[in-house]
């Protein structure tokens, strides 16, 4: 089957496109040639032509990013001009922030004794707070989380106006709907990547309408495949990290891009933060584009002990918060998505660069956790690889790791994205031991500059995800548990719902046009899709793990309801459903057999996903 | 048939149809809301007629495909970099509305004009290729239209298939009433045909496909001319997206006749 497979040369080629990729490639294309035209940076693949740039993309479009952020956007301002900032869709100045601590109003949220004792104070002196349906309206936002002179953006559309200005150029190529399945390796040198094979069933096997995937070399190779992108996944497998290193801690960002009714009582601009319910330990976020529309989600971090956490029905929660409601109460979705986060920070940094690659954005572990921001922190390091490959070009010197090093790392590494990661650093290790305990460490931190944190130990998900006897015992009697757990297997559906409504959780009133079915906000909410001829990207690696799993977390927290009970006790994975979230990678109980870092799930490259551009 | 078939294929783009659409009137009259950021696809017709177009180029050396396309330049431009990973193609962009609410005599006009300036094609191994209706106006006049600018009278509308015999007739399948079909033969090209499905699948993404098609995409994009849409053919009485229903609806323990029962009475309307 090999003697099919063709092969192209190329000089660079990119994987994944996104905010990281797009601060490359914007800066790099305008190295290439001069204003006249003439080659500025010449191809070795095609001598006399500028070099040659390809980008791979998995999703079947360019504007299929799934964010809704709000952001300094110091270095994406800093590539292009105001009047061209303007010309970006859905993006606005930041107008008004305001922090939220929400009270719980149901009953049914799990707060610790610390949190229990924070409600009895908001409630006895909610008269002289700025207090009103149940949320406190924090009189001060510490400076390390304010983006008051920031950006409301939709990625997808940040993504799709960017591409738009590469591809207009005539000097990048950006192809979508075309996974990158592995990097390929020549000891510990990457001399480019393979795509992957169509015309595959889904267990990867060859059909009549075979076509193996491409082997594209290249002298350089950007990973840019964000955190849970296989090519990234390849390379920290293969290289592992620096000492003391790790990528433990995510999140799960889910969220609904609404239209607000007209008395919503928000303005384009308008950011909003919340802590402290439906769970303590779940943030969210409603951040207003123009037009009345309007990002609503939440974030579900690793170090949220349920083993039936689902993002679903937490976002719907958090949604029907009185203090919310008073927004989106009248409108409409029109799209909905959900993310992983690479939640570790610079912690989770990988080796940046060797022989023939270097990874930029947050695969890389530029997210800033401290200040809560990824995008603007990505699109630099893209920035800082194009100059020190500019550079390297320019001078006719090799893509090597000492060469990369003394440019795209010496600049890394000078540059506030690394000056405030080392801030951030620890910034989160509290959370580990406790909701309360992680809120005060991040003030602490955040407020000494990265001098004194809070300390927590560490832990991977499978160490600290308790059964779920443990974690509902309290409220569910054990024998409940296995019925709900046998009833479950018997009708192929997840867990969460019972555990939840038997937990106290009201049962959500869907109205049809904002509280919907999950389900149906995967029709609603975009276009899940995956063409046929690709195998299947999730897998369960070790099956007899998967059935004497008493948890399977996988199912509970998949956004998309595409990991069901299977009939052997096994999940099953419908491909179509998938949104590559990838949630399921990073949320397995299990640990690998071989590496205790990763999960009893595999996650590779794969076609398809959620199509929505104004996520 | 040595010297193979010069297919143009007529095609562009219309938003991905299950994306949210909504009308709104603008300057200039009907369009769809937030349309350029919208995700676009290849009209699905339009889509069957360039792989049918494809594969018969590629079953007939010497035969060569072109794309004629209009629509906003910067859509075609990203569209493109999905569809040139399909099928080789050389592609003819010109730039202007493909909202569907563009007069199809000026649409037709402009693309008959864009096809006459293409400098290789040889008129007498021409075969029109398009969609028989478009996702975003099911009019299904346009192919039509430019045929007869171009003077071709032999047209086949709703074809499904077209074999080529040994001494290079044409047999086209085409759909009529009551599901049946009307088998024609013609001698040759020049001709018009506007496909309905086809029978073929979408081809898979091939970069190398890609990388070929490129070459020409870039260049095309960049002299793309714009099309005189005047908007003044037609007035618009009212415009709606067809009608999507959705009825949840949350029972439990229905049996499956009166679920049946239900599904039938709710077609029924």
């Amino acid at each position: 089957m090999n003697d099919l497979r063709a092969t192209m040369e190329t000089d660079i080629v990119c994987v994944g496109f996104g905010p990281a990729t797009g601060g490359f490639l914007t800066t790099l294309s305008r190295a290439m040639v001069d204003a006249d035209g003439a080659t500025r940076l010449e191809s070795r693949v095609m001598p006399g032509m500028p070099l040659q740039v390809l980008c791979y993309e998995r999703a079947d479009d360019i504007s299929f990013g799934v964010s809704g952020i709000v952001s300094k956007a110091r270095s994406i301002r800093a590539s292009f001009t105001p009047e061209q900032l303007a010309e970006i869709p859905m993006a606005t100045p930041v107008r008004r922030e305001e922090v939220l601590y929400l009270q719980d109003p149901i009953g049914a949220s799990r707060r610790s004794a610390g949190v229990r004792a924070l409600d009895a104070v908001v409630e006895a002196l909610k008269g002289a707070l700025p207090w009103a349906d149940h949320a406190v309206l924090l009189p001060w936002i510490p400076p390390f989380l304010q983006k008051h002179d920031g950006m409301v953006f939709s990625v997808g559309q940040l993504n799709q106006w960017v591409g738009s200005q590469l591809m207009g150029s005539g000097l990048v190529q950006i192809w979508p709907g075309m996974p990158v399945r592995e990097a390929l390796l020549e000891d510990d040198r990457v001399i480019g990547v393979r795509l992957v094979d169509q015309g595959v069933d889904k267990h990867g096997a060859p059909t009549g309408a075979f076509m193996p995937g491409m082997d594209v070399h290249a002298a350089l190779t950007v990973v840019g495949d964000g955190p849970v992108g296989p090519v990234g996944q390849q390379l920290n497998q293969r290289f592992g990290f620096p000492a003391g290193h790790h990528q433990r801690e995510w999140a799960i960002g889910m969220k609904a891009v609404v239209e607000l009714a007209p008395d919503c009582g928000l303005e384009a601009g308008d950011v909003l933060h919340t802590f402290g319910y439906p769970e303590p330990e779940i943030f969210g976020f409603l951040y207003v584009h123009p037009d009345r529309m309007a990002s609503a989600g939440i974030f579900v971090p690793s170090w949220f002990d349920s083993p039936a956490r689902t993002a679903y029905r937490y976002l719907q929660h958090w949604m029907t918060h009185p203090r919310l409601w008073r927004h989106l109460k009248g409108s409409t979705m029109h799209s909905w998505g959900a993310k992983t986060l690479q939640e570790s920070g610079r912690r989770g940094e990988p080796w940046l660069t060797g022989d023939g690659y270097a990874r930029i954005g947050e695969g890389s572990g530029s997210t800033n956790v401290l200040t809560g921001s990824g995008v603007d922190e990505a699109w630099a390091t893209g920035v800082q690889l194009a100059e020190a490959v500019i550079e390297l070009a320019s001078a006719g010197k090799p893509f090597t790791k000492a060469n990369l090093d003394a440019t795209y790392v010496t600049r890394r590494r000078a540059s506030w994205v690394e000056q405030e990661a080392k801030v951030a650093e620890r910034a989160r290790d509290g959370f580990n031991e406790g909701f309360l305990r992680g809120l005060i460490g991040m003030g602490v931190t955040g407020m000494t500059r990265g001098l004194i944190n809070l300390p927590g130990r560490v832990r991977r998900v499978h160490e600290r995800l308790p059964s779920m006897e443990q974690y509902f015992g309290d409220r569910i009697p054990a024998a409940e548990i296995s019925e709900i757990r046998r009833h479950s297997q018997a009708t192929g559906t997840p867990v969460h719902d019972a555990l939840m409504d038997r937990s106290g959780w009201p049962r959500i009133a869907f109205d049809g046009t904002l509280l919907v079915s999950h389900q149906d906000a995967l029709l609603m909410g975009g276009k899940v899709q995956a063409a046929a001829g690709f195998a299947d990207h999730v897998t369960f690696l070790d099956t007899a793990a998967c059935q004497s799993c008493g948890e399977q977390v996988c199912i509970d927290g998949c956004s998309g309801q595409a990991i069901m009970p299977g009939p052997d006790g096994v999940p099953q994975f419908d491909r179509e459903k998938c949104i590559h979230c990838g949630v399921c990678m990073w949320n397995c109980s299990r640990p690998h057999a071989a590496d205790p870092e990763r999960g009893n799930v595999g996650f590779a490259a794969g076609s398809g996903g959620l199509h929505s551009p104004i996520n | 048939m040595s010297t193979g078939f010069h297919i143009v294929v007529c095609g562009s783009l219309v938003p991905d149809l299950l994306q949210t659409l909504e009308p709104v009137a603008g300057p200039t009259g009907p369009a769809l809301k937030n349309e350029m950021m919208l995700p676009a696809v290849l009209d699905p017709w339009a889509g069957h007629a360039l792989f049918e177009a494809a594969h018969l180029a590629a079953k007939h050396p010497g035969s060569k495909v072109w794309l004629v396309s209009l629509g906003p330049k910067a859509k075609l431009q990203q569209l493109m970099m999905s569809i040139a990973q399909k099928v080789p193609f050389e592609l003819v962009a010109i730039d202007g509305s493909a909202s569907g609410f563009t007069d199809p005599v000026e649409v037709a006009a402009a693309l008959a004009g864009a096809i006459e300036k293409i400098p290789t094609l040889d008129r007498s191994r021409l075969l029109l290729f398009g969609g028989c209706a478009s996702a975003s106006r099911d009019a299904g006049v346009t192919v039509q239209m430019v045929g007869e600018r171009l003077g071709i009278t032999d047209q086949f509308l709703a074809a499904d298939e077209v074999k080529v015999g040994a001494d290079g007739t044409l047999t086209v399948l085409e759909r009529v009433e009551g599901g049946q079909y009307l088998v024609s033969e013609v001698v040759g090209p020049p001709c018009a045909i506007a496909w309905a499905t086809g029978n073929l699948p979408e081809p898979p993404n091939n970069p190398q496909v890609g990388m070929q098609n490129m070459r020409t995409l870039m260049p095309s994009l960049q002299k793309a001319q714009l099309a005189a849409l005047s908007a003044q053919g037609g007035t618009f009485v009212s415009v709606e997206v067809p009608k999507q229903e959705r009825k949840t609806r949350i029972v439990k323990d229905v049996p499956l006749d009166e679920m049946a029962r239900d599904i039938a009475e709710w077609i029924k309307g």
